[in-house]
């Protein structure tokens, strides 16, 4: 009898995919991986909607905007397993440096004052369209959202981290966790 | 009691030591090739046990390691489940407490509170992340100083001294403001050379020297490859290897 495969979901919140081009450096492992798993909602095969409920999620990037706490709540519902991965679904990374200037500062460093749009914005506007997801006070990891079962630190998480990862969920097996696959850059 | 300096007996780990009576539980370990993680402490220089990363139990009791000397019939332990516990959540605590980014910094793979939550394999931190408002002081035309990742250690305030043992460095403000601050009638003094020390000597990347970054590859950062406290261990193994 052939055994189900695992199914798997991936999405990118506020993070860079730095993260998901990880997942690609396990290199040649990737075929071994594909008899294992079928992805399911993911930037890497463009599903939009979850067609079924997954056994893991895997989320990299950290909470900025509503949009991010709908699609992480929605990940939630529909994954056995969520992993966090990389240092920004972890602890806000990149995207937490905001986290000590009020919002309207960042706007309109953005869109008003940075050497790159002065006079560009002559009218000054501000985006302001109701279709775009509103900011966060602040930018949260995601554990601080919703519960999260596992954690892959790293900057991205080493393509090693991640394939031993997945492999000891998928097999049943305990990680493997040697010093040179655990770093935080 | 015994008195400073004659020779003593204590057992560290279930194994006896014989040791000098007065010296730091600390040394003593790092003479017999045993690694208490440390963080506040340095060699030679007074300790003042701030940090809590060396804390080992003498006869039950809790203590740390770098103020504590040692005396006749001592019984340690350094490395039981519930203390490498402490010392986890210890480090978990530091990281919450500041801003500390490591993907942006250039102490990356060289930082001794990295290298130790690499070494306890902390994935994450049990406590929730605090992100505190903290500033960036870049006025000094050597150093730039980042309140964000400052673990107040004190190891630059106690090492950095000119020639009349006046610290280049002291605190300023109160409790939770409190800050590291270059002192302003020692500015003039301070040269490249001892800018570097200071760098040198914190253990995270709040101080950091202007004008140079990232000089060494990745691959070939202190801690890139080794757990830090392994140059202590690893000459154990080597010694034992030569009997």
């Amino acid at each position: 009898m052939e055994r189900k495969k695992t199914i798997v979901a991936t999405a990118s919140l506020a993070g860079c995919f730095g993260c998901h081009m990880s997942l690609l450096d396990i290199d040649e492992r990737i075929l071994s991986l594909i008899d294992l798993v079928d992805f399911n909602k993911s930037p890497i095969n463009d599903i939009k909607n979850f067609t079924e409920y997954c056994d893991i999620g895997i989320i990299e990037g950290s909470c900025c905007n509503s949009e991010n706490v709908h699609a992480l709540k929605e990940f939630r519902k529909n994954c056995r397993i969520l992993i966090s991965l990389g240092e920004c679904a972890i602890m806000g990374g990149v995207p937490a440096m905001r986290n000590g200037i009020p919002i309207r500062e960042c706007i309109e460093e953005a869109y008003m004052n940075s050497p790159s749009v002065k006079g560009h914005n002559p009218e000054m506007i501000l985006p302001n369209d109701p279709e775009l997801p509103m900011l966060l006070d602040r930018v949260y990891p995601c554990h601080e959202i919703v519960k999260i079962d596992y954690f892959l630190p790293g900057c991205p998480p080493r393509a090693d981290l991640i394939y031993s990862a997945l492999e000891a969920l998928i097999t049943g097996n305990e990680m493997k966790l040697p010093y040179e696959i655990v770093k935080y850059d | 009691m015994s008195t400073n300096g004659s020779v003593i007996r204590i057992i560290i780990d279930g194994k006896e030591y014989l040791s000098r009576s007065g010296v730091y539980l600390i040394d003593v370990a790092r003479e017999n090739r045993i690694f208490i993680p440390t963080l506040c402490n340095i060699s030679g220089v007074k300790p003042r046990g701030a940090c809590r990363m060396c804390t080992v139990s003498v006869n039950g009791r809790y203590m740390t390691a770098c103020t504590t000397p040692v005396s006749e019939g001592m019984e340690i332990k350094t490395n039981t489940p519930d203390l490498h516990d402490l010392r986890k959540a210890i480090l978990e605590i530091m990281f919450v407490e500041g801003n500390h980014i490591c993907p942006v910094c250039e102490k990356s793979g060289n930082c001794d509170l990295q290298a130790l939550a690499y070494r306890f394999q902390i994935l994450v931190p049990r406590f929730p992340y605090s992100f505190p408002k903290r500033t960036i002081d870049a006025e000094n035309p050597l150093l730039v100083k980042d309140h964000n990742r400052c673990i107040l250690c004190k190891r630059c305030i106690r090492t950095i001294k000119d020639e009349q043992g006046r610290s280049f460095f002291a605190f300023r403000k109160r409790g939770h403001k409190l800050e590291i601050s270059i002192a302003h009638h020692l500015k003039d003094h301070l040269n490249k050379e001892i800018a570097q020390r200071a760098v040198d000597v914190c253990p995270t990347g709040a101080l950091l020297k202007k004008e140079s970054g990232y000089n060494i590859p990745i691959s070939e950062r202190k801690y890139e490859r080794t757990p830090i406290g392994s140059e202590i261990e690893s000459l154990k193994q080597s010694v034992i290897g030569d009997q």
